[in-house]
C-alpha cells in the first residue's frame, strides 16, 4: 500500500488523496493570445520526470504541493502551497 | 502446411525464420521510419507496403514486437461509439477485422461474442439510448435492451448486484468481439516483412533530427538513419518522443491495469462492461476471465501494477458474480495509456513536416488497429490527412474544436 505524507495530517494511505494535476502557471487572460491560451488550457508536460503537482487530502480537504517522480512513482516531497511554486 | 512438412521434415535445419527475418544492421536511409512495432505501427507498415507500394520502410522497436499496449489490452473489439467521427472510424475497423485472418493466413481467434454496456442508473440508460441512435444512424448494430434480456444472455449474473446497483438494462452491440492480440501484431509484422519491410527490435530512438521545420533523420541506439518521413506509434511513450521535436500536446499518461483469473469452464459468452461498477469482463478461449477497470487515478510513466487495483476490481466483480468468490487471480499487469482531454485520439500531420502522429489511443487503441494502419499509411503516403481522421487532428485543441468521446469510453475514467 502506498503512503503519502499530508503536510497537516502526516503519512496516510494514497487512497485518501486526490490528484489535482501538474501545477501550471496561468497566463494573463487579458494579454494572452488565443494560441497561448489554448496551450494553457489543453497542453501538458506529458514526458516523465520530477513534477510539482496539486494533491488533496480528501478527508480534511487539505490542498498541498507534491514533488513526484512520475517514472518511478516516488513521492519526493510534500508541502503546503506558499504562493511561490 | 503439409507441403512444408514434406520439404523440411528430413532437412538438418529449418531454412525459414518462424515469423520474421532478423536484420543484422540498419540501412543508412529509408523512405519511411515507423517508431513502435506494436499493432498500429506494424499495421501501418503492412498497408504502406501492400496498398501504397512503399517497401523501403523500417519499423523500430525499443523492446519486442507487440510488447507494449498491443499485448496488454483486454482484446475487445467494438464500434458502438458516441460521436459520428468515432462511429464511422470504428465501424470501418470492425469490418477490416472480420477479413484479417484470411488476409494474413493466420488464426487470430477472432470471436464474435456480443457486447453489453450495462446501465445501473437512469442517466446511463439515457446515454445508452443516445449511443444506440447515433450507431443506428450510421448502420451499426446497437440496441437498448432491458434487464431481462441481459439475464437471459448471462444467466449467472446477479442482476441486482447485491442490491445496491441493480442493472436496469443496457446497450447491446452484437458485433462486439475479442481477438488474440499478439497474433494481430505478428500477422501484420509477418505480412510487412514478406513485402520487404525491415523490423528492428531492441532498437531505441534516442533523437529526431529536424532542420528548418522538416524531418531529416532519426538517431537510434544502433546508429543514425536518414529519412524524410517518420510515423510515431508508441502509445505511452509518445510524450518522450514528442519532447525530442518540441511539439506540445495534451497527452498525459496514466497506467491502465488488467488481470486474469485461473481458467474455468465456459460460462460467459458475451463481453460485459459496467460503467458504474468500473469493470469490463470477457472469458478467453482458454477459459480465463479477462478483467479490466478504470485508469489509475494519477500520472505514472511505468507499467507497475498495484494491490489496490486487484482489491477494487475483485470487489466489483463479486457484486455482479458472487459465485466467483473462490476463483483465483492468476496474473495482473499494466499498460501506459496515452490519454487526451476529449477521449479521442490524435492522428495525422504535425507542425514538423514529415512527422506523423498516431497517438492518444488511451484505453481504446487495440480495436482500432486495422483502421489506424490503413488511414495512417494513406496519410504518410499522400502527405495529407485521410478523410476518416480529420476529426482527430492535433489542431483541434488549438482551435477549441474537440471531439467529445468520453461518454463512449468503456468505463468511467
Amino acid at each position: 500500500m502506498k503512503i503519502m505524507t499530508c503536510p497537516i495530517n502526516g503519512p496516510r494511505v494514497i487512497s485518501e488523496f486526490a490528484y489535482g494535476g501538474e501545477i501550471r502557471p496561468m497566463p494573463d487572460p487579458a494579454m494572452a493570445t488565443d494560441d497561448q491560451w489554448a496551450d494553457y488550457v489543453f497542453n501538458r508536460t506529458g514526458a516523465p520526470g520530477v513534477k510539482k503537482e496539486w494533491w488533496c487530502h480528501t478527508p480534511s480537504n487539505t490542498w498541498f504541493v507534491a514533488e513526484r517522480d512520475t517514472e518511478r512513482d516516488i513521492i519526493q516531497r510534500t508541502y503546503l502551497y506558499a504562493g511561490d511554486v | 502446411m503439409p507441403w512444408r512438412l514434406l520439404r523440411f521434415a528430413l532437412s538438418q535445419k529449418h531454412p525459414e525464420p518462424r515469423m520474421f527475418a532478423t536484420h543484422d544492421s540498419l540501412k543508412s536511409s529509408y523512405d519511411v521510419v515507423i517508431i513502435g512495432a506494436g499493432g498500429h505501427g506494424l499495421a501501418a507498415a503492412y498497408y504502406l507496403a501492400r496498398d501504397h507500394g512503399i517497401t523501403n520502410v523500417c519499423v523500430l522497436e525499443k523492446g519486442y514486437i507487440g510488447g507494449g499496449n498491443t499485448g496488454r489490452n483486454t482484446t475487445i473489439i467494438r464500434s458502438n461509439y458516441l460521436t459520428p467521427e468515432g462511429v464511422k472510424f470504428y465501424d470501418e475497423s470492425v469490418r477490416l477485422w472480420q477479413d484479417l485472418a484470411q488476409d494474413f493466413d493466420l488464426n487470430l481467434f477472432y470471436s464474435n461474442r456480443g457486447h453489453f454496456t450495462l446501465a445501473h442508473t437512469d442517466a446511463a440508460m439515457r446515454t445508452s439510448r443516445w449511443r444506440a441512435e447515433v450507431n443506428k444512424h450510421y448502420g451499426v448494430e446497437s440496441e437498448v435492451v432491458d434487464a431481462a434480456f441481459v439475464k437471459q444472455a448471462v444467466p449467472m449474473i446477479d442482476i441486482s448486484c447485491g442490491g445496491h446497483a441493480p442493472i436496469l438494462g443496457g446497450l447491446y452491440h452484437a458485433p462486439g468481439a475479442v481477438a488474440r492480440h499478439d497474433a494481430v501484431a505478428w500477422g501484420y509484422g509477418r505480412g510487412a516483412d514478406m513485402r520487404g519491410v525491415e523490423i528492428h527490435q531492441r532498437t531505441e530512438v534516442l533523437g529526431i533530427d529536424v532542420a528548418g521545420g522538416k524531418l531529416t533523420g532519426v538517431q537510434t541506439s544502433r546508429g543514425r538513419i536518414a529519412t524524410n518521413k517518420v510515423l510515431c506509434a508508441v502509445a505511452g511513450s509518445t510524450p518522450r518522443i514528442l519532447k525530442m521535436i518540441d511539439v506540445r500536446t495534451p497527452i498525459y499518461i496514466h497506467p491502465l491495469q488488467a488481470m486474469v483469473s485461473e481458467p474455468v469452464k465456459p460460462w460467459l459468452d458475451p463481453i460485459l462492461v459496467s460503467g458504474s461498477l468500473h469493470i469490463y469482463i470477457s472469458q478467453s478461449a482458454r477459459g480465463e476471465l479477462v478483467m479490466g477497470a478504470s485508469l489509475d487515478p494519477y500520472e505514472v510513466h511505468s507499467t507497475r501494477s498495484t494491490l489496490d487495483f486487484v482489491e477494487g476490481l475483485a470487489a466489483h466483480m463479486l457484486d455482479m458474480f458472487p459465485f466467483l468468490s473462490n476463483v483465483k487471480v492468476m496474473r495482473q499487469w499494466a499498460g501506459m495509456a496515452d490519454m487526451t482531454p476529449d477521449f479521442a485520439p490524435i492522428m495525422g500531420k504535425t507542425p514538423v513536416e514529415g512527422f506523423y502522429l498516431d497517438a492518444g489511443w488511451g484505453t481504446w487503441g487495440f480495436k482500432a488497429t486495422p483502421v489506424c494502419g490503413k488511414t495512417m499509411s494513406w496519410t504518410v503516403a499522400n502527405d495529407r490527412d485521410h478523410e476518416l481522421i480529420t476529426g482527430f487532428t492535433l489542431d483541434r485543441f488549438r482551435d477549441f474544436a474537440l471531439t467529445g468521446e468520453k461518454g463512449a469510453a468503456s468505463v468511467g475514467h
